[in-house]
């Protein structure tokens, strides 16, 4: 009876105590992001491994996307007489909603588990042990550069995939379907506004960066290091990621709409 | 140091494609640059009935969007909408005696604001109350209507 | 604290366990200035972790550890970080950062720690490379390296800062003879040609009796016997002669006591 007490207080006391470490790391890696811009070229190396090599899965992915987008607005649209209205469907799911969303999961899956593998197999062999002996702060040195390339990667990917999508249904929607280039544009340009839906499209995509990014770059450092570890905790980004934008998600769409 | 050349211009590329494609969401897909940007001022009008005018609903003259209702409220007193709307200040010069008027766009579209300018020698400014109003046509209203007199015709 | 005699370390009373186990039961520790002292004992005695808790690393529950008189435990963050600069760790793995050549490693705390410009840093990489024999495998990726050239590479990185001690963590492990012998040449010649402080922490005892002044055996979370090679050679202590002599069968918990054992087997039960 009292061992089951004990457990329960024993587990709740390390939850807290978990939470506290993850919530001080994040604080300290925050404040290490300030003395990088000294330190251009860590960020540059970042922002390769990162956004670069992201870019041609979110460029291939988000042209897709708007071409299904293109087709299948096109199908629902046509039955009413309102083609015409393709270009709105497109860009505003686009720039709403699948721009930051679905770039948020693709950038988990391509940057995210390869951020956490690379932290946890430098800390597998001890590279961060011998950083930290080095007396050079794996927090600053590692962690924060690479938290920072995530947060300003991850809006201007949002913002590829969309326009590329838009793009792409443009593509299907006037040339292979015939809605009149015209009102696709003009119609959008009026339904689309800036503040109302782009502004917060790019907040969204900002808030995924630093949460996707983070989640990759914490369970890489705090992973058991092991070969297991390491590959649980990569695991375990990618399925949290997912979660934890789908979520925000709703809650950040909940917000604007008010 | 020509492997740290690619990394800067691949960076460069990645950077400057981002920015282009914010610039081209900005620019070609939403409609910036229309209102939120230049200068604005706000009047009012207050209407008997608003129904299905809202806020972000856009202001006409002629047709042509010229501004944007911000606010509407409810006149504690009178029960009459209060509708602020902001207009850009380049259309600085209408005249005080304009009617505005609450219309639908096409048979199922949005609510919007015309205003019907007027013939006085002065012009709205911020703060201004636009005093001629038509209130918004209520479809189950007309037809109740419409069918009233109709019956009433019969009965004669 | 006073700085009493000449050692650089003093450890006093440390208490580590992890879990339920307790690693380090109480141990006292005096590292002489300018010695190489071995901490000796078998494996999983937690030598590894008594390196760590003198780098900072960990954290003991009890005990100090002072380092030119200041207690490392006790430190926040920026003075260990400053503290740190002042020692050499060489890992057993090397722990060389593997997206970089040979010659950035050892540049790398240099550029990290110093404003120097680029080519006085490539003359004294240069230099700490041709101290360990390998200037000619300055281009390398650390995965083209074998083992031993691993650690010396490490080495050569761990002394960049010139740093006042060095701790080595298991450094003739997994070593063939050849390297063995360069490993064993290197510390020593390193050790007296820069005025260093060498801590090694090893099992292998006949190298490591080669190169120590001062050895420390370590069993069961207490010391078990200190002194010079030659008073542990010549001890008449069964526990320590056993240890010395790697002898299979006698008094020292190489094979664990048997009473401590049963303890063992009965706190696996309860748990």
């Amino acid at each position: 009876m009292f061992d089951w007490f004990a457990q329960l207080g024993k587990n709740t006391i390390e939850f807290y105590a978990r939470l506290g470490r993850e919530v001080l790391l994040f604080i300290q890696t925050l404040l290490a992001i300030v003395p990088l811009f000294l330190r251009p070229g860590l960020i540059l190396q970042q922002l390769y491994s990162v956004g670069v090599r992201s870019m041609l899965i979110i460029i291939v992915s988000g042209f897709f996307v708007g071409m299904v987008l293109g087709l299948q607005g096109y199908n629902t649209l046509v039955d009413f007489g309102a083609e015409e209205s393709l270009g709105v469907i497109v860009a505003l799911s686009l720039v709403r909603e699948l721009g930051p969303v679905v770039t948020a999961l693709l950038f988990a899956g391509r940057a995210g588990s390869a951020l956490t593998a690379e932290i946890g197999l430098m800390k597998a062999t001890e590279q961060l042990s011998g950083l930290e002996m080095m007396a050079v702060n794996p927090v600053n040195r590692i962690l924060a550069p690479r938290l920072l390339a995530g947060i300003i990667s991850m809006p201007l990917l949002a913002a590829l995939f969309s326009a590329v999508g838009i793009f792409g249904g443009y593509l299907v929607g006037v040339d292979l379907l015939g809605v009149d280039e015209g009102s696709y544009w003009s119609q959008m340009q009026e339904k689309v506004d800036f503040d109302q839906d782009i502004v917060n499209g790019v907040i969204k995509s900002f808030v995924f960066g630093i949460v996707t990014t983070w989640i990759a770059v914490y369970e890489g450092y705090s992973c058991i290091p092991t070969s297991e570890g390491v590959s649980r905790a990569t695991t375990r980004t990618v399925v949290y990621s997912a979660l934890v934008v789908l979520g925000l998600d709703f809650l950040l769409t909940a917000l604007m709409l008010e | 140091m020509s492997n740290s050349r690619i990394l800067e211009i691949s960076v460069g590329i990645f950077v400057a494609a981002g920015i282009a494609a914010l610039l081209v969401l900005a620019v070609n897909v939403s409609n910036v640059g229309g209102f939120s940007s230049g200068k604005q001022y706000t009047i009012t009008a207050n209407f008997d009935n608003i129904s299905g005018l809202k806020r972000r609903s856009s202001v006409a003259i002629a047709g042509v969007n010229v501004g944007r209702v911000i606010n509407i409220s409810v006149d504690p007193v009178t029960f009459e909408a209060v509708v602020e709307m902001t207009l850009d200040s380049s259309f600085n010069e209408v005249p005080v005696d304009s009617s505005a008027g609450i219309y639908t766009a096409g048979l199922l579209g949005e609510k919007y604001i015309g205003i019907e300018p007027g013939g006085a020698p002065d012009f709205l400014e911020d703060g201004s109350v636009i005093r001629l109003t038509q209130s918004s046509i209520v479809l189950e209203k007309l037809i109740s209507q419409f069918l009233f007199s109709q019956s009433d015709r019969e009965e004669k | 604290m006073p700085e009493a005699d000449n050692n650089i370390v003093r450890i006093r009373d440390l208490h580590f366990s992890r879990g339920h186990s307790k690693i380090f039961n109480g141990i006292d520790i005096d590292i002489p200035k300018g010695k190489v002292t071995a901490i000796m004992g078998p494996s999983g005695t937690g030598k590894t972790t008594l390196l760590k808790l003198i780098g900072g690393q960990l954290k003991p529950q009890k005990g100090t550890v002072h380092f030119h008189g200041e207690n490392i435990p006790a430190m926040k963050t920026k003075k260990l970080y400053d503290v740190r600069k002042k020692m050499g760790m060489l890992f057993q793995s090397g722990a060389l950062l593997t997206d970089m050549t040979v010659f950035d490693n050892i540049a790398f705390p240099l550029r990290e720690h110093t404003e120097l410009p680029e080519v006085m840093i490539r003359d004294m990489v240069l230099m700490k490379l041709q101290a360990v024999g390998l200037r000619g495998a300055r281009d390398l990726n650390p995965s083209q390296l074998s083992g031993g050239m691993a650690r010396r590479v490490a080495l050569a990185r761990a002394i960049a800062l010139d740093p006042e001690m060095i701790l080595y963590d298991e450094p003739f492990t997994g070593q063939d003879p050849i390297s063995m012998g360069v490993l064993v040449e290197l510390i020593r010649s390193m050790n007296d040609a820069l005025e260093l402080t060498s801590v090694i922490v090893s099992h292998d005892i006949q190298e490591t009796l080669a190169i120590a002044d001062k050895i420390y055996i370590i069993s069961q979370g207490k010391i078990i016997g200190h002194g010079s090679p030659q008073e542990m050679n010549e001890s008449d202590s069964p526990w320590i002669n056993q240890f010395v002599h790697g002898e299979a069968d006698g008094p020292v918990p190489f094979h664990y006591p048997s009473r401590s054992y049963k303890d063992d087997m009965l706190a696996g039960q309860i748990n």
